[in-house]
Formats: structure tokens, sequence, C-alpha cells
């Protein structure tokens, strides 16, 4: 058994194209659509010998995967890693790389701390903060709205939804990065974050006990489920981790890529303008079209066959999301910024069982941000370069200079 | 191949056929039938596909989850004794001729 980047090796399947490429690669992450359209090209599947996995990039394709969770499943790791054949720096998520039945426990869980009910009663919050912060930069001639808007938002917002007492700016953002980054192979990027993770973990590991959160937050209202029986203290413990993990440099992320959408699309930023009813419309289709999550793995447990391609048993199948949400077979004009567009059935969020459990608290947070400029601010102008930050797992933007008039 | 219609708010039917195992909520999107929104693309997240299954159908369908349970205490129409999330209906046949109404809203 030959061990390729903490995963079982297979062989080339015979009706499936090699693509010598490294999905990995800055020239791969920072300019990707046109890598998008070369994987969906090569056919419904590529193998990409360097890291011996298997890719596709077509909504039909990812679509399947995703729904035969039996074949294709997440307990073996949702990144390059197998969990049989690779230790992971930290114990795997408990509802992210798990399955059915176990999964249905922790799921529920966590569902019950984010329905529409709860994310409702959070959005005055959500406003304010989104209101107070455009309120103080329209005007003011250049800024950079990742620093200054998209975290600062976040950061106002997401902690005090889970309810943490205390937050460090520095390190709940890191400890998200750091997790995407480490879900990639071996390279530059891991072994950096994993470095500055000496900080970052110990500081996670703290604000996942339940004396770390008020009694008023998302986070008491897991650990309220141990009380009743239906988790433990350690899984509660876990649950809180994966909301601080996944709940931050995603949305940061998302909040980054529609302010970009809108900084680089006037037209769209003018008909948002003219109907600020479209702001959640117009934060979905800024996901679509660049989804911050830009892939997640399944590995396959026996042979089957998708698409009239055989899968051998132990491959791990990158599905790229960010592709999926361009496939031309899905969405009409898939490279177009349109508000009005019809974006369910995209694959920003992922699809059924896994489906990305806070996405009703991210639409609430990405719509107040958008909502808020749609009515306090005329034009938005780029007054720099946007700079983007590869990440193993994340599209996001480190730097967007603009100004509000 | 199963059928289903669904009854708009103001009354309108339409019928459509399914394929066993499609939920009532994709048959809807495939079909661009109004008044269905389900923003979260049928994961019982959002509460935007919520339907009134016609009582006679109402046992035919399997029973919902716990979590659809908690879900349906959100939905922005009023809960009636029928309420179901339409994405986690699975069509078969069964379930052949079903009846679905749609509510005012569903945001």
């Amino acid at each position: 058994m030959k061990i390729v980047e903490g995963h079982i090796a297979i062989e080339k399947p015979a009706n499936v194209e090699s693509w010598d490429v490294d999905p990995y690669s800055d020239e791969y992450l920072l300019n990707p659509v046109p890598n998008y359209r070369e994987l969906r090209g090569r056919g419904d599947f590529v193998y990409i010998p360097r890291y011996s996995i298997l890719a596709t990039g077509h909504h039909r394709v990812v679509g399947e995967i995703l729904a035969r969770q039996d074949v294709f499943v997440s307990s073996r790791g949702t990144g390059i890693n197998d969990y049989t054949v690779h230790e992971n720096w930290r114990k795997p998520s408990i509802i992210l790389e798990v399955d059915p039945p176990y999964h249905t426990r922790t799921r529920t869980a966590m569902m019950r701390t984010l329905t529409p009910n709860v994310v409702n009663g959070l959005k005055p919050l959500f406003q304010a903060e989104a209101d107070k912060l455009v309120d103080a930069v329209v005007g003011k001639g250049s800024f950079d709205a990742i620093p200054d808007l998209a975290e600062t938002f976040s950061v106002g917002v997401f902690p005090r939804a889970v309810g943490l007492k205390s937050v460090d700016r520095r390190k709940i953002i890191d400890y998200g990065i750091l997790t995407f980054n480490a879900s990639g192979p071996d390279n530059e990027r891991t072994r950096e974050w994993m470095r500055r993770g000496a900080e970052t973990i110990p500081w996670m590991t703290e604000s996942c006990k339940r004396e770390a959160l008020h009694p008023d937050g998302m986070g008491e209202a897991i650990y309220k489920q141990v009380d009743t029986g239906q988790i433990t203290d350690e899984e509660a413990a876990m649950l809180v981790r994966a909301f601080l993990a996944a709940g931050m440099d995603a949305t940061i992320a998302a909040v980054g890529i529609v302010l970009w959408s809108l900084a680089t699309n006037p037209g769209e930023f003018a008909k948002l303008k003219s109907d600020p009813s479209l702001a959640r419309a117009a934060f979905d289709e800024a996901l679509r079209l660049n989804a911050p999550v830009h892939h997640f793995y399944r590995t396959c447990i026996a042979d089957t066959e998708v698409s009239g391609v055989v899968i051998p048993e132990n491959a791990k199948v990158m599905m790229s999301y960010a592709s999926a949400n361009l496939d031309p077979a899905k969405f009409d004009d898939p490279e177009r910024y349109d508000i009005t567009r019809k974006t369910p059935g995209m694959m920003t969020f992922g699809t059924g069982l896994h489906s990305c459990v806070g996405q009703m608290l991210a639409r609430a947070e990405g719509e107040a941000v958008v909502a808020a400029l749609a009515r306090k601010v005329s034009r938005i102008e780029l007054t720099g370069e946007p700079v983007w930050r590869p990440n193993n797992f994340v599209r996001s933007l480190i730097s967007l200079p603009v100004a509000f008039s | 191949m199963p059928k289903v219609t669904f009854v708009s708010a103001d009354g309108r039917e339409t019928t459509l056929t399914a394929q066993n195992g499609q939920s009532v909520m994709q048959v809807a999107m495939v079909n661009g039938v109004e008044g269905i929104v389900a923003e979260c693309g049928g994961s019982a997240m959002c509460a935007t596909c919520h339907v009134y299954v016609d009582t006679p159908f109402v046992h035919l369908a399997a029973p919902a989850s716990e979590i659809e349970n908690e879900m349906l205490d959100c939905v922005a129409s009023q809960r009636r004794p029928g309420s179901r999330l339409s994405c986690q209906i699975q069509m078969s046949d069964a379930l052949d001729g079903l009846r679905v109404f749609l509510p005012e809203t569903q945001q």
C-alpha cells in the first residue's frame, strides 16, 4: 500500500485523463476560473498524479457524490488526508468528519441552535453593527475593507452570538485559517499556520469550555443539551470548537467577496441601490461566483461507478464547489455577477447531509452588511489593487482598498 | 412515475411528474413552481420550502424527523397539522397523486 499526502494512492481509472496540475499552487488558486474551465473540460473526473487524487468540477457529479454518502464517506477525512492511515493534527470534527448514524446526533444538536428563529433573533445585532461600521467609513476616503469592515464586523458579531466572554481578535481568526489550511497537503501554507497554531490552539481549547461562555449565546445552547442528556460534555466542547473554527474565516472571506463583487460591478451595485431588498440575493450570488470554501473531499470506501468511471476503493475525490458553481450546465452565463439570479442549487454551502450548518447565520451576517451599503453608500470606488490570499481550502481577500461616498 | 400537484395560495394548480426519490421541493424547483424558495438547497435548514400536505396524503409520507419538526416551528406562514418541509418528502409510487398547498409566504 503506497501512501501519498496522508492517503492511500490509487491507479488512474482507465477512461479518465491525467492532469499534471497542482490545485494548491498559488498560480492555480490566485486565478482559478480558467483552471475550473479546464477541470470541467477534461471530463467528469480528472486524475491528478502528484497527489494521486481524483477531482471533479461538474455540478451534476458533485451532487451525485454528495448524495451517495454510503460509499463516499466523510469519516475518513474531508480534506486530502485519510484518517485510516494518517493521524490528524487534532481530533477530527464530530459533525463534519463523521457519517450516519452518529452524525445525526451531533448535526441535530447543532441545527437546534441555528434555527431560522434563532438567526432572526440575531438580525438586529448584525444590522446595528453593520450600520455602525459603514457609517464610520462613508465619506472618509480610502480604507481597507478587509480588516476594517469584513473582519471587524465578523469579530464584532459572531463571538457575541456564540457567547464568548473574552475575544482575542487575532487568535479567533487565525484558528479558522489554520483549520482550513491544515485540511490540505503538507505544504508551506499548512506548515506556517501549524507553527502559528502553538498560540491559537490553547486559546481555542479554553474558549470552548462552558465557563468561557455567556448563558445567552449559541454555545450555551449547545451545552444545555448536555443537561438534557442529548450529548456529552466532551461532544459539546467539540461542537463549540466547530462553531468557532468554521464561523469566522469563511464568513470574513464571504463578506470580503461580496464587497469586492459590488466594488467591481457598479451596474449591479446600482441595481441593489434601486432595490435594497436584493441584499440577500446579492450576497448569495457573490458566493456562487466565488465560493469561499472552494472544495471538499470524500473518500470512496468500495469500488463503484459514477458517470461511467470506475472509482476505486480508497480514492480521495476532490469536489470543486467553486467550479460546480460556474458549470454552464447548471447556471446560464455562469461567470457573470447578476444579483437577480436565482441561486438555489449552488454548491457554496454544499448540499444534503453535510451542508453548512451555519449557512443561515452566514447569510444573515452578509445580508446585514450589504443592506447597510445599499442604504448608506452612493458609490464604491476601488482605490488600490485587491489582494487575494491563497489558502488550501478558502478563497479570500487579505486587502481591498476602497472609498465609500 | 408518480405525479404531484402544487396548489398556489391563490388556488392555481400545477401537476408535475416526479422521479422516484426526488424530493417534492426538487420537483418544484426543477419546474420553476413559484412559492417555494428553498434557500438552503434541501437541508432542512431554512424552512422556506414549507407546504401543507393534503389530508389524505399526510400519513402516506414518511413522518417528519425530530429536527424537521423543530424547523416547522420557524415557518413564515402559520404551521398547521399538514405542514411539512417539502425538501424532506421523497416522492415514491405510494405518493402518486400527492397534493400540496403552498403557503402565503415563505420568508
